[in-house]
């Protein structure tokens, strides 16, 4: 496999934002154009992810585009989905050779609308979306369900919680009343808007514009069925097979940055992939403070990176995740070392 | 000269029966439909599938936040890498060459490729229209906001008045040479596309495609796999590009973006001369005009001469040298996140010489078209039925 390294990434995250999508991603893309002193030209291939139904506009990545500034015209994609996955199609790219740099971006907007119901038109629209049920209300299916199991303890999502910040202590979060059951608001993401930007650039160029390129060492990402009768709740296995052909297990990680935006998503993901709880392990920035859908998995990746870049860790994990309860998961292993 | 990376080839191709309301499936049955028949052209199982690359245009159309969530299942992909594309019209293209770049990367060995719309579960008008603050709503659809730029055409290149209606008239008798296609009107006479209501001047609703429910599918594989079909049909070349919607001295009529891809493909493709050397070609025309436009623009005539190619039958299936769009077209079918993609497999069903009653005898290269936006984005492919020499 060709090796491909993050050399510069730029991002941003507040509750809620004024400015509209393209005046949000203007300066990121610049910050990062301008951190490497590469020229919209110079850059091989520009790959984006976000998401129609939080814009409220058929082809809003058309109008974002704007922000790229694609004059002359440019080599470009764009998923309907997190970021993460744009960074994958354009690993894919580089790996055919065809290419030496490339800019990546996502974003999302989601305080204009309810996300919490929005995401219900996620869902199987013949048998559940009808139902209107919300995002929190099927992550406390998914919860109730691993409790009884046995799989997972209160005590485990009120350490989470902790670790995460969401309360100062454990007895403030026992005294927090429940949202949906067995979920204290502890648990829950409070969405942001945001976004972020990244350059990455083949062996040969990576080293040229920057001082410690995180190489992308592996990368796999893995979908589960979307049917809650089908899928067994207290497992991921779509997360495990992608950390597998990640290359996670190869060596050890000194830094994980995963997408978990609920406690019990956290708790389930780390047992699932066997990660250390060490609180200086974790992410400094967990996306349940901070959930931004469509970029929160590319915002993982470039933590993963910085930690890299400020030689905080040498070999990190970052993860992203997509659809109802961690249907689809994408993991990516970064390291200081081209390995 | 190829693509870049390994060779790649279409080993199947699968679609569905194009028409304005597929009662009959749900979401799920109408990917799968189009998904087994290209699994079953490339004598294969689901099991041998490595990843699914699924492609559709606006969510809105559908109702359905990111659908491919919840299809995964009904494709296989359970298990598997799942990836969505969406880069506006040009989606079905742009879907199948990154299918493509999975395998011309020697990351996987066999991909599934699905593009689809069921326009009827939703209105795709109400879905183009949604009003946002601090922009204007033209709530003109796609035909109000081509018809200045089809106008423009005309007034550059003097072309006769009636060179869209003939166009339109032509794809429609292709289309009763294709099955599947959505529109089947064996008894419309040139008069009558001619006579047909004027919708946005100079379009008339004959020269206009039509709202389809519909899929397709290939299966994309490596040259190993691929050399254990009888009729692959090889990618030579994939190219894409963008540009701005608006900007001081854009040329909407024959979008820089346009021309740049082209050449970037033809190079790929090592193709000097592309009307001598492409046998037939699906070009995304969803209004009538569109097809001497493109030609003028992807290099297959000097600009102004495109009009002229139409005039000449030169595009015709019936004695034709450069048949356009022998399958109907996006003018006899258009489900708009597949239609891209339908013009991608009908190249390659060409090549493959399993086009039916409407292949082009002895067609060994093939180009498939696709744009999207205000004809800002572009996707294209040139597929051979010889192997692509290095």
């Amino acid at each position: 496999m060709r090796k491909v390294a993050i050399v510069s990434a730029a991002s941003r995250q507040e509750e809620k934002m004024l400015d509209n999508e393209v005046e949000m991603m203007v300066p990121l893309i610049s910050e990062v154009r301008e951190e490497t002193g590469l020229d919209q030209t110079e850059i091989g291939f520009t790959c984006s992810g976000s998401s129609d139904f939080l814009a409220g506009q058929a082809f809003s990545f058309v109008m974002t585009l704007d922000a790229v500034g694609p004059v002359p015209p440019i080599s470009e994609s764009h998923v309907e989905m997190d970021g993460a996955w744009a960074l994958y199609e354009t690993w894919v790219k580089f790996q055919m050779g065809v290419i030496d740099t490339a800019l990546v971006y996502s974003y999302g907007k989601p305080s204009p609308g309810s996300l919490q119901d929005v995401l219900s038109t996620q869902l199987d629209p013949y048998y559940v979306a009808p139902l209107w049920p919300d995002a929190h209300s099927i992550t406390a299916l998914q919860a109730r369900h691993l409790l009884e199991k046995g799989e997972i303890s209160t005590e485990e999502l009120a350490d989470c919680a902790v670790r995460a910040g969401t309360v100062e202590n454990k007895e403030q979060y026992f005294d927090q009343p429940t949202l949906a059951d067995p979920l204290r608001q502890a648990d829950c993401p409070t969405y942001a808007d945001g976004g972020v930007a990244m350059i990455l650039a083949a062996e040969g160029k990576a080293e040229e514009l920057c001082e410690k390129p995180a190489w992308i060492t592996g990368i796999d990402h893995r979908i589960d069925s979307h049917h809650f009768g089908v899928r067994d709740l207290s497992t991921i296995p779509s997360a495990k097979k992608a950390a597998e052909k990640a290359g996670l297990y190869k060596a050890e990680i000194d830094l994980a940055e995963i997408h978990t935006a609920y406690t019990v998503h956290d708790v389930l993901l780390r047992k699932e992939l066997n990660l250390p709880l060490n609180p200086a392990k974790s992410s400094k920035n967990h996306p349940i403070k901070a959930e931004t859908l469509m970029a929160s998995g590319l915002l993982r990746i470039a933590e993963a990176a910085r930690a890299i870049w400020n030689e905080e860790a040498n070999r990190t994990l970052a993860h992203a995740t997509s659809g109802p309860l961690m249907q689809q998961n994408l993991m990516c292993v970064l390291s200081g070392e081209k390995e | 000269m190829a693509a870049g990376g390994e060779l790649a080839a279409v080993v199947g191709v699968g679609m569905t029966k194009f028409s304005a309301t597929r009662g009959d499936v749900s979401m799920p049955g109408l990917v799968r439909e189009a998904a087994e028949r290209a699994l079953k052209d490339a004598e294969m199982e689901w099991e041998d599938i490595d990843a699914v690359v699924m492609g559709k245009a606006p969510d809105f159309f559908e109702g359905v936040m990111m659908p491919e969530i919840f299809l995964g299942e009904a494709l296989g992909a359970v298990g598997k890498p799942m990836l969505r594309v969406h880069t506006a019209g040009s989606v079905g293209g742009s879907t199948a060459l990154v299918a493509a770049s999975l395998v011309h990367s020697g990351v996987h060995e066999r991909v599934l490729t699905v593009a689809w719309e069921k326009q009827s579960e939703s209105n795709a008008m109400w879905a183009l229209s949604l009003k946002q603050p601090f922009q204007v709503s033209i709530n003109a659809g796609a035909g109000g906001y081509f018809s200045p730029i089809i106008r423009q055409y005309m007034e550059e290149t003097q072309a006769p008045e009636l060179i869209g209606c003939m166009v339109a008239f032509k794809d429609r008798q292709h289309a009763l040479l294709n099955p599947y296609a959505h529109l089947h009107q064996p008894d419309l006479t040139f008069d009558q596309v001619v006579e047909s209501p004027m919708l946005w001047e100079p379009i008339r609703y004959s020269e206009t495609c039509p709202s389809s429910d519909g899929a397709a599918a290939m299966v994309i594989v490596n040259e190993t796999e691929a050399e254990k079909s009888m009729n692959p049909a090889w990618i030579h070349a994939g190219a894409m590009r963008s540009e701005a919607n608006n900007f001081p001295g854009r040329d909407e009529v024959n979008p820089q973006a346009s021309r740049e891809c082209a050449a970037d493909l033809w190079n790929q493709a090592g193709i000097t001369n592309p009307r001598e050397e492409i046998d037939v070609a699906e070009i995304y025309v969803p209004f009538s005009w569109y097809e001497p436009m493109w030609l003028e623009s992807l290099g297959f005539c000097e600009r102004g001469d495109g009009w002229k190619l139409v005039e000449s039958g030169a595009t015709h299936l019936n004695g034709g040298d450069l048949p356009i769009n022998c399958s109907g077209g996006v003018l006899s079918s258009n489900p708009i996140g597949a239609s891209g993609m339908i013009r991608f497999a009908e190249a390659a069903l060409q090549v493959r010489g399993m086009a039916g009653e409407h292949q082009v005898d002895g067609a060994r290269k093939a180009m498939g078209h696709a744009y999207g936006g205000g004809a800002q984005y572009f996707a294209m492919w040139v597929v051979g039925k010889d192997k692509p020499t290095s």
